[in-house]
């Protein structure tokens, strides 16, 4: 009885921030500086920080490049962070742009929906195989939620 | 992002520094294509040696400069790719359509 209730036993959250951000490309490098910045006190290889800057790179990117198209230089991104007490690290990339109409689509390695912008529709692959965990929730005209989790060797 | 170029007979290298992320890409590619369309070179080698950053969209790039490098007859390799750029092609399989080059076999 003990032990399933120990294994029940959710984990909590000890570090966290929110950040809000202009859906512009000057602003990727600083969104995956701070999100490394953030993993760093869950002390991680360089491997590790390298997977968290390059999945949250891809997050930040697809707000700015194809959430937000057709209204260029308006929109905003928001970046929540954080760390549970079992060593996992998750980061949430939210935007109130487009959407998608399929997300499994999307999700496919290859796919993009910008074939004219020179993008290599590897985003989502990459997110997947640089993290444990990849969701998104996607609704036509209302935005999009992506949230990466990443378990660190060390504990907090 | 910033780039160089040499000429050397018939090699134009561009030789990458800094990330190369979707703003580095969106700001250096239309310089890039139009140096390989003004020199008419044989081949193109994108040195990466300094390239310490690389996302999905710095395979966009790659790709985008492979084909340019096509469309004046040039075939593009890639030099001495750091670890973020050769694990990103490989993920993506790039590394099979775009050879290589390395000073040192790993
Ligand atoms: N935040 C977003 N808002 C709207 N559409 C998105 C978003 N993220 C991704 N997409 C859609 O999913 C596709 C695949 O994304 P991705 O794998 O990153 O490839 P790429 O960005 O190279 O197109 C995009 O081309 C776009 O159509
Ligand atoms: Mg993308």
């Amino acid at each position: 009885m003990s032990a399933v209730k120990e294994r029940k036993k959710a984990a909590k959250a000890v570090e966290s921030f929110t950040l809000t951000l202009a859906a512009k490309s000057s602003n990727e490098g600083f969104a995956r500086t701070i999100a490394a910045a953030f993993a760093a006190r869950l002390d991680p290889t360089v491997e590790e920080l390298a997977d968290i800057k390059t999945a949250v790179s891809e997050a930040v990117t697809n707000c700015v490049v194809h959430a937000y198209k057709n209204s260029r230089g308006k929109g905003e991104i928001r970046i929540k962070g954080q760390i549970f007490d079992d060593g996992r690290v998750v980061f949430e990339i939210k935007d109130k742009g487009c959407g998608m109409e399929d997300v499994e689509k999307c999700l496919q390695p290859l796919y993009t929906g910008d074939p004219e912008g020179e993008r290599s529709g590897m985003g989502f692959t990459v997110m997947e195989s640089f993290c444990d965990k990849l969701k998104v929730r996607s609704k036509p005209e209302k935005g999009t939620t992506v949230v990466l989790t990443k378990r660190l060797g060390g504990n907090v | 992002m910033r780039f160089t170029h040499k000429t050397t007979k018939d090699t134009l290298t561009l030789s990458l520094t800094g990330e190369l992320d979707h703003h580095g890409a969106a700001a250096t590619r239309k310089a890039m294509d139009a140096v390989i369309l003004e020199q008419q070179p044989k081949k193109v080698v994108l040195e990466l040696k300094d390239v310490h950053f690389c996302d999905s969209s710095g395979l966009g790039l790659l790709m985008g400069r492979y084909k340019t490098a096509l469309t004046v007859g040039a075939v593009l390799t890639v030099k001495e790719p750091s670890p973020p750029v050769a694990r990103i092609m490989k993920l993506a399989g790039l590394d099979k359509l775009i050879k290589t080059e390395r000073s040192v076999e790993v």
